[in-house]
């Protein structure tokens, strides 16, 4: 318990906690509408804004931010409007995003080491600024969770019935892909690029199987979240093994775990 | 004379340089019962997602209800495909069903309480109220085709459209379906499209054929001999000049 007395473990545990709030809202989204990939191309593509910040001597996240959002606006209107060959275009947004950002890096004079951190994750150094902005974000995706509910549901299951019954649903897509663009850069600090889909898809893929609901599912993807941040900074901080990776590792057997475990006739939630 | 609820006029839909439709001109009047039938391929979702305003035509204009589709669309009640849905997808059928009143977010919040009450009637009638708390994609074909039917009625709708509806779907639940089809149509205009031309049963009035063209046939063709045959032969040789002809050659 001497692990609590050091702050950057107190901050660190606490980033796992508000960053799996986030990844399991989202994550379920992710999950249930089949965007896996395109989360993965989002991803990938902030790289790109982290070269272009670390040159500009701007803080990386912002570009970050930056390069992410537009990655989702595009590959959003894009296979919104095409369906067709959206593969394509996400694994070249992909590697382009992950070039943009090596070139600036090598274009930048002095110090780039700090870029690897981005890729693999330094869970050790969140800073308190960066638990606000997580906390922020969390409010934020649980606010439009519930205010919108019911679209939510209704535009994944089926959006072309709920097109026509009047929802919006291209403006509530846009929105789904830029919440994940801004969890994918919140989770970055955490684990790293390279593992950000791992935490936002496999808690809720887990908990899809034992739960009818999303609400249900988003609740125990949490739970799950929780469980695999904490217990993976453990056994890296005893075992002095790169945090990031530990906690995926520890997900990804649960997940495989999981596979094992039937689900007995799935959990039934009357309305 | 009966109102044209539908109206195409020389509608062709081009994806990547190859049509699925070509020039297809159909309209649909108010009471109308029509099947349209024709091979995988054919167009015939297409044809549908047109009239719903979802696919804009390369070419050729449409009306429904006298209007462009995206301002008229809430009033067909659109089924779709049950096979198309994630099967892991954790909805519940009563919340499918209750997807029907989502409309009146748009178009008059004041009568969702009614809509509520309506779904739970509808469910009822469908035969589908003990299921409601079950996941969609657990369900039989027969019972999710009634869930997708009952969320289109919830709607009031005048109009309904149904794609591929006794697919994956036993006879005795097929003719349960029609059943409840031709009760509607009393009050509604029904067209549906299919692959099997067992669906050119003893409701439907009129019926076309769909492969990338439209080929209407009119009502005169479904005597009983038609029906006799239509039910032998499989659906895959009503391609046009092969031996198994079961409606007349296109004029």
């Amino acid at each position: 318990m001497e692990l609590l007395q050091l702050e950057f473990f107190r901050n660190a545990l606490m980033a796992g906690f508000l960053v799996s709030i986030a990844c399991a809202i989202v994550g379920t989204y992710v999950v249930v509408n089949r965007i896996v990939f395109i989360t993965g191309g989002i991803a990938h593509a902030a790289y790109g804004g982290i070269g272009l910040g670390v040159f500009l001597g701007i803080n990386p996240v912002i570009g970050a931010v930056v390069f992410s959002l537009m990655a989702a606006f595009g590959m959003g209107t894009v296979s919104y409007n095409t369906k067709q060959r959206i593969d394509t275009l996400i694994g070249v947004m992909w590697a382009t995003g992950m070039a943009i950002g090596i070139v600036f890096a090598d274009l930048t004079q002095g110090y780039t080491a700090g870029l690897m951190s981005y890729l693999f994750g330094s869970i050790l150094t969140i800073s308190r600024l960066d638990l606000a902005l997580m906390a922020g974000l969390d409010v934020l995706v649980v606010v439009i969770t519930i205010l919108f509910y019911v679209q939510w549901l209704s535009i994944s299951f089926d959006p072309e019935f709920s097109e026509i019954m009047g929802l919006p649903v291209k403006r509530f897509y846009l929105l789904l892909l830029s919440l994940i663009a801004l969890t994918v850069v919140m989770v970055m600090r955490m684990v790293g690029i390279i593992m950000v889909i791992a935490l936002l898809t496999i808690p809720p893929a887990i908990a899809n199987r034992f739960y009818t609901s999303l609400k249900g599912i988003m609740v125990l993807a949490c739970l799950l979240g929780i469980v695999f941040t904490l217990v993976g900074m453990l056994i890296s901080f005893y075992l002095n093994l790169t945090s990031g990776a530990m906690i995926i590792l520890v997900a990804g057997v649960a997940y495989f775990l999981s596979l094992k475990i039937k689900p007995r006739g799935k959990r039934n939630q009357t309305p | 004379m009966e109102k044209p609820v539908v109206r195409l006029k020389g509608v062709t839909v081009e994806y990547d340089g190859h049509s699925a439709l070509k020039d297809v001109s159909l309209t649909i009047y108010e009471r109308d019962f029509l099947g349209i039938i024709g091979p995988n391929g054919g167009g015939k979702t297409t044809l549908l997602k047109v009239i719903l305003g979802l696919i804009p035509p390369t070419h050729g204009t449409v009306e429904v209800f006298g209007k462009k589709p995206e301002k008229t669309r809430h009033r067909i009640g659109y089924v779709p495909q049950a096979a198309d849905f994630d099967a892991d997808f954790p909805i519940q059928a009563g919340d499918v069903v209750k997807m029907g009143c989502l409309k009146y977010l748009k178009f008059g919040r004041e009568h969702l309480p009614d809509c509520m009450k309506r779904s739970e009637s509808v469910m009822q009638q469908m035969g589908i109220w003990d299921l409601r708390g079950r996941m969609m994609g657990r369900l039989s074909g027969g019972e999710k085709q009634r869930v997708l039917i009952a969320r289109a009625l919830v709607t009031e709708p005048e109009i309904l459209l149904l794609d591929e509806p006794t697919a994956s779907v036993d006879s005795r639940v097929q003719s349960t379906v029609y059943e409840v089809l031709s009760q509607l149509n009393q009050s509604l205009a029904i067209c549906l499209v299919s692959h099997d031309i067992g669906v050119i049963s003893a409701y439907i009035k009129t019926v076309a054929c769909l492969n990338q063209q439209l080929f209407y046939h009119g009502e005169k063709e479904i005597s009983e001999e038609v029906l006799m045959q239509t039910y032998r032969c499989p659906v895959d040789l009503i391609a046009h000049g092969v031996p198994h002809r079961v409606l007349k050659r296109h004029g």
